[in-house]
């Protein structure tokens, strides 16, 4: 298994490496550059700027120094955000963005499976009609119109909670953006639990524990849900690296400092450097959540083996 | 020809029915998919035809309503007339005497110490409050008379937004923009991925594994980031907007299609097409192609909500179509701004969003059940 761990990590290298270069060259392609101003600045000036940066070299030199500084864990300094280097942006946002996708993910991931079982145990009931009505509700409101009407409603209207904010990681201020968070994919989340665990409750396996004469309890708590994880298992592995590294319609509606709205505002900034590292944040997020669904699914289902 | 008594499956002309009659009947039975599609239509109906039967222009700027909630009474309230009238008359600089309104028509006697001069009925006509300014009743003189003027009933079902503009009428604008960016994008999505997925599969080897790979490693980019670059690169405007959106939502369709081609392409009917000399387009177009349409209508159906959804996030943050043209989104994001004290800006625009999103959905799903009866 750790040689299996080892080699998955050995071929995200090349892939890494891809995706940096192909989102290096795009971002250059694209026309205008970080320094550009309404107002045109003095040659002179431009001048000394490209050549701080850098960007004065011939693209491919830019290229080699930024995989040279990267494999050495320098991002570079952030264009736009003068003063501060793309390492210090992720290093107070990311834990910001962490925070709140890892609670959504885990109230997610509760709330949803017990809800996704529930309804398969009480196939056709009205608990089952419930919660997949309410799923659809939940799959088809984007986060953008949930957000606002949270904030109007719980933050301005009935003033219980803040409407917008940081305030230093506070429980109340964190309830909103992460209620936003999590209530499409509990949505989501509880229609596959009900599918799969409706499909596992019929298969062979479940069947035999019923004749061995196992307790409902033993028979859904450990045959049936465990094969029912799977489907929710693969569906997380991107999902967690989308919440963890931040939204940024979140971010933008509650003014929370996550690393969310940085790909957004580097790309229309042409900030080279902030678009890049956010690329390769997404990237390694991605590569190391697909490795532990991977993993999860052999610990889940015997019948796959990694050698 | 062995004697079967015809089923009921099988019509009585003695055709077996198609699977198109077949989802269409199984369409049928499901309630929620037959009302989710008479709402896209009246929701269609009302993007196309709602603006021109509008009294307000969609980009009209009413500078003296803005904000002005949503409600079912018109506009100007009976107790704003008088003294909107006044300080309109006031513009005039003339003396003015007794003022009133009757109806829908507001009287005030004016007198100068000069002739008063025609042009100043100008001054009332520009509120928007006022129409068909006129003096009456001039004097000899013409230094005394009466300025008449209709006053201007105006309706705001929705409210008007924070420039003035008629809510009710942009947001049917919106779905007009928000169901043809989700249409035309579906399309450019489905058009690149069945040609590229159906290519790929039926090629096979390792075109297929090289055409497949770039796939992958463009679906572990960011998609926004595409979206961004192309709209950076092209300007905002309506065409390259869904275009962006198209270019970024075909891998899917490409990898749908793919899979069905591999088991399509070891078919009989390919070998025998094959045999008998049919080119490589061919039999992609008349074989290939029209056998991978069942999942792949169902996955369109499923992709017009995303893409509207698309639209309404690069609307939100700003990479959209350009105000005065608007969109959902847009309003959305308008009305997200403005919620304090103006809640009508984002409460429409969200549940019109809500509505179609949630037809789709269902329209899709009822699709998907009618196409494809394995898959519950």
């Amino acid at each position: 298994m750790l040689a299996y761990v080892f080699r998955r990590l050995l071929s995200a290298i090349p892939t890494v490496f891809i995706i940096v270069t192909i989102a290096f060259f795009m971002m250059r392609i694209a026309p205008g550059g970080p320094f550009d101003l309404e107002r045109p600045l003095d040659p002179l000036i431009m001048e000394n700027i490209n050549r701080a940066y850098n960007l004065d070299k011939p693209i491919w030199q830019q290229y080699l120094l930024y995989l040279g500084n990267l494999a050495q864990g320098d991002l570079g300094p952030s264009f736009t955000r003068r003063d501060f280097s793309v390492v210090d942006l992720f290093r107070t946002g990311l834990p910001v963005s962490i925070q709140l996708g890892a609670m959504a993910l885990s109230l997610a991931l509760v709330i949803g499976t017990f809800l996704g079982a529930l309804a398969a145990l009480r196939q056709n009931s009205w608990v089952d009609y419930m919660v997949v009505g309410t799923a659809t509700l939940g799959i088809t409101i984007p986060p953008f119109v949930i957000a606002p009407v949270l904030s109007l409603f719980f933050g301005v209207m009935l003033g219980w909670l803040p409407a917008g904010g940081w305030g230093g990681g506070q429980l109340r201020y964190l309830i909103l953006p992460v209620a936003t968070l999590a209530l499409p994919q509990i949505a989501i989340i509880a229609r596959l639990t009900r599918g799969a665990t409706i499909e596992a409750l019929r298969s062979n396996h479940v069947r035999t524990a019923r004749a061995y004469g196992l307790p409902q309890r033993v028979v859904v708590g450990t045959h049936a849900l465990r094969a029912a994880m799977l489907p929710v298992v693969s569906y997380l592995g991107p999902t967690a690296a989308a919440l963890l590294t931040g939204s940024v319609v979140v971010e933008t509606i509650f003014g929370i400092p996550g690393i969310g709205r940085y790909f957004v505002q580097g790309a229309l900034g042409r900030d080279y450097t902030l678009v890049m590292g956010t690329v390769i944040v997404i990237a390694m997020f991605v590569i190391v959540f697909n490795l532990i669904v991977d993993i999860l699914y052999a610990w889940l289902d015997p019948r796959v083996r990694y050698d | 020809m062995t004697d079967i008594s015809l089923e009921t499956d099988v019509l009585e002309n003695g055709q077996g029915r198609s699977l198109w009659q077949d989802a269409w009947s199984r369409l049928k039975r499901n309630k929620a998919a037959i009302v989710s599609m008479l709402v896209l239509a009246a929701m269609a109906l009302i993007g196309i035809f709602g603006p021109m039967f509008s009294p307000h222009p969609y980009d009209r700027i009413y500078p003296q309503y803005v904000r002005a909630p949503a409600s079912f009474e018109a506009y100007p309230r009976a107790d704003n007339i008088l003294p909107a009238f006044e300080s309109a008359l006031a513009r005039a600089r003339v003396d003015i005497g007794e003022v009133t309104v009757e109806g829908s028509q507001a009287r005030a006697a004016i007198s100068d110490d000069e002739p008063i001069d025609e042009r100043i009925t100008r001054y009332v006509d520009r509120s928007d409050l006022f129409s068909n300014a006129r003096i009456e009743n001039l004097s000899a003189d013409g230094m005394t008379g009466e300025m008449v003027a209709d006053v201007q009933r105006l309706r705001f079902l929705f409210g008007t937004d924070a420039n003035g503009r008629d809510v009710l009428t942009r947001t049917m604008i919106g779905i007009r923009i928000s169901l043809a960016i989700g249409l035309l994008a579906s399309m450019m999505a489905l058009l690149l991925g069945v040609t590229y997925g159906a290519v790929s599969g039926y090629l096979g080897g390792r075109v297929d594994n090289v055409m497949m790979r770039f796939v992958d490693i463009l679906y572990s980019l960011p998609f926004i980031f595409f979206v961004i670059l192309l709209v950076v690169f092209f300007g905002r405007s309506f065409v390259l907007i869904f275009i962006a959106i198209g270019c970024t939502e075909w891998l899917d369709m490409a990898r749908i299609v793919r899979g069905q081609t591999l088991t399509i392409k070891r078919q009989e009917y390919v070998e025998a097409a094959q045999a008998m000399g049919v080119t490589s387009w061919g039999i992609l177009r008349r074989h290939v192609i029209p056998n991978t349409l069942g999942p792949v209508i169902v996955f369109v159906t499923l992709l017009v909500p995303k893409a509207i959804l698309l639209e309404s996030l690069l609307s939100f943050l700003g990479l959209g179509v350009q105000p005065p043209l608007t969109s959902l989104g847009l309003l959305i994001s308008d009305g997200a701004a403005n919620m304090r004290g103006a809640s009508w800006l984002l409460i429409y625009p969200a549940i019109t969003l809500t509505i179609i999103l949630f037809a789709l959905n269902f329209l899709g799903d009822g699709l998907r059940d009618a196409l494809d009866p394995k898959d519950r």
